[in-house]
């Protein structure tokens, strides 16, 4: 068994304190919103999510370009392992907004440019991992991979400004909102440490899980290898 | 909501935000577990099945 590095043992610790205080920051310590009372919650970890989410595809299309210059298929290792973290967080995006809209919007979901580019982004990544599966040659699969990380993070600017750049009924954090916009509220001194507060947590969560899901790849790598070796 | 005096009772929501958000990240984490555990498992085994070759 691979022993963890104590670093990263650390950062699994530090990782699960942060979530523990980030959720009493969200679920006690911030103010409840007077007009739309306790869903107005879930807004923290949507955010949140959705930041890392963001952050994990545009570092898969990064490492598609330094595996597409280098060759190096440990790069390739690093893109898959940011696509399928941030597929996880944006799902979470996803589903938290969508919660919140029921009471806010009287609706799960609607074909809102800032829903459809979420849902259109998260799809591209699903169809990354199908991509994968359907190709047997590990460096034709990792230049495919590459290439289509480097297009799929298009995806992630669209999405980021369809709220500010379209007709929305979704609500804008930082910026000018949609004349439309529906949900959208100020926040007070609480609110922003419970908001920031989370921005910092999931980004150290997302790092932790990077690095373990990084060294599991290494881990597959390895064994396959081995694999190959023991059969001849 | 605009009309409403009193806040709406959407605490229901809100858990259901949560139970999803945890349910869902405990799901990867134990995921990437039961992955690398079995990984370093078949390690081990090619491992031994190396050096006996």
């Amino acid at each position: 068994m691979q022993k963890k590095p104590a670093t990263l043992l650390a950062l699994d610790i530090v990782s699960l304190i942060l979530l523990g205080v980030s959720t009493y920051l969200a679920l006690i310590f911030a103010p409840t919103e007077v007009i739309m009372g306790q869903v107005q919650r879930v807004f923290y970890f949507h955010v949140a999510t959705a930041w890392v989410g963001m952050l994990g595809f545009v570092a898969a299309g990064v490492s598609g370009i330094v595996y597409l210059r280098t060759g190096d298929l440990k790069w390739d290792r690093v893109e898959m392992a940011a696509v399928e973290i941030s597929l996880v967080f944006f799902f979470i995006t996803i589903v938290l907004g969508s919660i919140w809209a029921r009471p806010v919007w009287n609706t799960w979901w609607t074909w809102d440019p800032r829903l459809t580019t979420a849902a259109i982004t998260e799809l591209i990544y699903v169809a990354y991992f199908m991509l994968r599966q359907g190709i047997e040659d590990p460096d034709r699969r990792a230049r495919f991979g590459a290439v289509y990380t480097l297009i799929g993070a298009v995806s992630v600017p669209i999405t980021f400004m369809a709220i500010r750049l379209f007709r929305t009924i979704h609500p804008v954090v930082v910026g000018t909102e949609s004349a439309e916009a529906q949900g959208g509220f100020a926040m007070t001194g609480d609110m922003k440490v419970a908001f920031f507060f989370a921005l910092f947590a999931f980004t150290v969560i997302f790092i932790d899980l990077f690095w373990n899901r990084i060294r599991m790849g290494a881990l597959a790598d390895k064994v396959e290898q081995l694999k190959l070796k023991v059969m001849q | 909501m605009l009309f409403l005096e009193t806040t709406p009772d959407t605490s229901s929501y809100m858990i259901a935000g949560y139970a999803i958000a945890f349910g869902v990240m405990l799901i990867y984490v134990v995921s990437l577990y039961i992955r690398s555990r079995n990984l370093n498992r078949d390690l081990s085994m090619l491992e031994d099945m190396d050096k006996n070759n």
